[in-house]
């Protein structure tokens, strides 16, 4: 027998017996230590495995209703049934995925490195955040137990505030709880970037995703307490019937839209904006060059956020609002592609004459862009006001907003996540895996939602659990790429987790990123970092090949 | 840092314009009751903003952020506003 | 944040000095948000229904709103001057004004729920209990609709006003708050300051519509 053999029957834990690095992982362990963590890194990963619950619910509430979708006359759920199902869908995914995904996982845990911060400025109203943020989702699980809401995520009013046939005011109550947890996030995010920038990190020296995660912090800080106060308004209406929606009181409905979209506009850009400052982060280092016309990105991100606000009436072309209103909003939506186009522009550039290394990250990152620009592209079809005459409530909306909401933010949320993962977990993930998921997630989405442009602009109209007859063949293959999707998703679930516990370990730069979370160990310190980081490079200052563009 | 005579001053001047726009409310000026009792509610708040609240003093940031806030509302207060203003009905009854 | 030592993700005072005063402007500049999209429907409805919100103005009691008013620009007075007593280490005269401040606070309360036992009584609540009868009755509903909703919530943001400048009170009384840490009564004073800009808005829009009865 030889020593190896010998050594192979040792008992585990002897054989395990190295030096263990303290980190943030195992600094301390128990219930205890993660419930009451003020710890922006292991809230992070609470906030994780809390999004990723709520991903599962609102990914179940879709397949059901694209299973219903196969048939013409609707399958398996009825019609009272299929309307709560899109409901769920939508407030889920929006609230209780979307919205908080990559601010509160990945900026929650990156932001702070990235500025050379020990934590966030207020670490106990980070944690604060996460519990608003599971006490709003059990009043969502409630709902969905007792029933169900029947509007829409958009609760329109008379709808909303007149009819009892479902839970609106436990839907609306837990959308109102969460609004709260975003806006921590928001204020935390803005006093960090502003008052703990480490020695010599100036402004135009910042990471773009930086700049993103600040334009972001600045809507949801402006934005969501306008969805509270039109919540609050709404359920007063309900229960106390004060009629403030209500035309026999001299109320206006489409007051209620007016309000609604001042945020949920905005809403879009919490979305896309975080993403967006991923994919500049990835591109990079996957290009191994700086990002081209830097100021130009990051004033591009603030343009966004400043546009953005100013948008809200496309939603209601056909609601009833001024046609003169409609006019100039639908101008404004053009603006507002403009520097989402810079972007994209600026991205493209970037990779020109780099090294491009087609990592998982990067896949993502690449599918991103494609698909961001086809979803971008779309809606200025819906932004021209005689073209959404047409489109408007149709399925062409529809998969205007998932290829920038799935194919774009999901995919860059995916991308966020492997890339800093070993950062996060101290380990690497099976690149493999990663890239088979990748393609499988872009094909599946791709078959999933293309077909639903042609849909909506036959003149399926959306939220209907029914259809004519000639659209089945295109509902068919929607589906089909739905059970693809799902399946692709559930990958990165599996080898995530396997890699935690089973995969190679992490260096502390496992990319060759610049980047100051690159600096440190993976996993970092409690504090991040063993000093206080000094910043006196440009950023992404990846040295100068020949070929590379200057 | 703001001197306790500015906050004394700056308390009686606010009593001041409320007793100003208490009076203005009960004379009928027409159309001008409106727009006087909001500028004076305007010169309220500022004077509240300026001194209480210290921003005349503060860094650049925090005036900045002030403003903001209200800027934004402006946005959404002018944007319904115009859209009600400007509703009329495209074909004739 | 522990009494007078700075929490260990700030280098120094200073820089959580100004991270808290930051902060608490961000929370106020949320508030003007969440105020503002009941003004924003307020303006519409006021400007479609103008004869209707100047007959519904006369029904609440001016008296009591003027005097609401001058008790509330008489707390944010006595309130900054709390805040300039902790900033100079005066603890007494700090905690004589923080309590003044409670005390109008309080006042202004009472006077706010003896005019809403008012409208009760006279039938001005809206909802099944609504029994005015005269000249635009539904659209006077939807005025005193947003009277109780906007005047509600403002009650409801000076109670925890009242409640946070108790603990202030309470935290000068304990000798926590110094000459160089007074940053928790600064941002106190802030909200409570801003609770009374919302009212200085309220005042005009509800009690000062529609000229002399």
């Amino acid at each position: 027998m030889t020593a190896v053999d010998a050594a192979a029957r040792l008992p585990i834990p002897a054989r395990a017996k190295r030096p263990m690095r303290e980190h943030y992982l195992n600094e301390s362990y128990g219930l205890r230590s993660w419930l009451l963590t003020t710890d922006h890194k292991r809230i992070a990963l609470m906030f994780l495995a809390a999004i990723t619950f709520f991903f599962f619910i609102g990914g179940i509430a879709a397949l059901l209703m694209r299973i219903n979708l196969i048939t013409p006359t609707g399958y398996i759920v009825g019609n009272e049934t299929y309307n709560r199902l899109f409901s769920l869908h939508g407030i889920v995914m929006v609230w209780f995925f979307l919205i908080p995904s990559i601010p509160a996982v990945i900026g929650n845990f990156v932001l702070p490195m990235m500025l050379g911060a020990r934590d966030l400025a207020f670490p106990k109203l980070n944690l604060l955040s996460f519990y608003i943020f599971v006490f709003g989702g059990c009043f969502t699980i409630a709902d969905v137990i007792l029933g169900g809401v029947d509007t829409g995520w958009t609760f329109y009013t008379p709808l909303s505030s007149e009819y009892l046939t479902s839970q609106v005011v436990l839907a609306i109550a837990g959308v109102f709880i969460t609004g709260f947890s975003s806006i921590l996030t928001g204020l935390n995010f803005i006093v960090t970037t502003h008052r703990m920038r480490a020695p010599g990190l100036t402004w135009f020296r910042l990471p773009l995703f930086v700049w993103s995660m600040y334009t972001t912090s600045a809507i949801l800080v402006l934005a969501t307490p306008v969805l509270a106060i039109t919540l609050v308004m709404l359920a007063v209406e309900r229960i106390w019937h004060f009629g403030i929606f209500d035309p026999r009181y001299g109320g206006d409905p489409l007051l209620f839209q007016h309000l609604f979209w001042f945020y949920s506009h905005p809403a879009v850009y919490i979305m896309v904006l975080p993403a967006m400052g991923v994919v500049s982060e990835i591109i990079a280092t996957f290009s191994r060059k700086r990002v081209f016309g830097y100021k130009f990105v990051a004033f591009a991100s603030i343009s966004i956020g400043v546009l953005g606000f100013l948008v809200w009436g496309h939603h209601m072309f056909v609601a009833g609002q001024s046609v003169y209103a409609s006019t100039v909003f639908s101008f404004l939506s053009f603006l507002v592609a403009v520097p989402s186009a810079i972007k994209v522009f600026n991205w493209t550039m970037t990779m020109r004459k780099g090294h491009v290394h087609f990592s998982t990250p990067m896949l993502y990152a690449l599918g991103f862009i494609g698909l961001f620009t086809i979803g971008g592209l779309t809606g200025l079809f819906v932004a021209t006001l005689g073209v959404d005459v047409h489109v408007h409530d149709t399925y062409f909306v529809i998969a205007h907003f998932h290829f920038i909401m799935v194919g774009g933010s999901v995919m860059a949320y995916l991308g966020a996540i492997h890339y800093w993962w070993p950062k996060i977990s101290g380990k690497l993930y099976p690149e493999m895996w990663g890239r088979i998921s990748a393609v499988l997630i872009f094909f599946g989405f791709n078959l999933t939602f293309l077909p639903q442009f042609l849909l909506g602009y036959l003149g399926m109209p959306r939220r209907y659990h029914n259809y004519p007859p000639e659209f089945q063949v295109l509902n068919v293959m929607s589906t089909a790429g739905a059970t693809i999707l799902g399946l692709g998703y559930l990958l990165p679930l599996a080898y995530l987790i396997w890699s935690a516990r089973y995969a190679k370990d992490a260096p502390p730069n496992p990319w060759g990123a610049t980047g100051l979370e690159w600096q440190t160990d993976s996993p970092p310190p409690k504090d991040n970092f063993y000093e206080t980081p000094i910043v006196t490079e440009e950023p992404y200052n990846y040295p100068e090949t020949e070929s590379a563009y200057a | 840092m703001i001197s306790r005579r500015v906050v004394i001053l700056n308390g009686i001047v606010l009593l001041i314009l409320l007793a100003a726009t208490a009076a203005f409310a009960r004379v009928d000026l027409g159309v001008w009751n409106t727009p006087i009792a909001m500028a004076i509610a305007v010169a309220k708040a500022v004077l509240v903003i300026l001194f209480f609240m210290e921003v005349k003093v503060s860094p650049k940031l925090i005036w900045l952020t002030a403003a903001m806030g209200f800027f934004w509302l402006a946005i959404l207060a002018l944007g319904v506003w115009t859209d009600v203003m400007t509703r009329v009905a495209i074909f004739p009854r | 944040m522990r009494d007078g030592v700075v929490a260990h993700q700030f280098d120094d005072l200073e820089q959580q000095n100004e991270a808290d005063r930051l902060g608490m402007w961000v929370f106020l500049i949320t508030e003007v948000l969440f105020f503002g999209g009941m003004f924003t429907a307020y303006i519409e409805y006021r400007t479609i229904h103008p004869q209707a919100f100047s007959i519904a103005s006369h029904h609440l009691d001016y008296w009591m709103g003027t005097i609401n008013t001058a008790l509330l620009l008489v707390s944010s007075m006595t309130m900054a001057l709390a805040v300039h007593g902790a900033q100079r280490g005066k603890r007494w005269i700090s905690a004589l004004f923080l309590f003044c401040t409670i005390v109008l606070g309080l006042g202004f309360l009472g006077v706010k729920f003896w005019e809403y036992a008012k409208h009760i009584n006279e039938g001005l609540v809206p909802g099944r209990g609504f029994k005015y009868m005269g000249p635009y009755a539904r659209e006077v509903e939807l005025f005193m609709s947003f009277y109780f909703l906007m005047t509600g919530m403002h009650a409801l943001h000076m109670t925890i006003g009242v409640c946070v400048v108790t603990v202030m009170l309470l935290l000068t009384l304990a000798g926590k708050i110094t000459r160089v840490y007074h940053s928790p009564i600064v941002i106190a004073g802030l909200y409570w300051h801003f609770v009374d800009i919302v009212w200085i808005f309220l005042y005009p829009c509800f009690y000062l519509i529609g000229g002399p009865k």
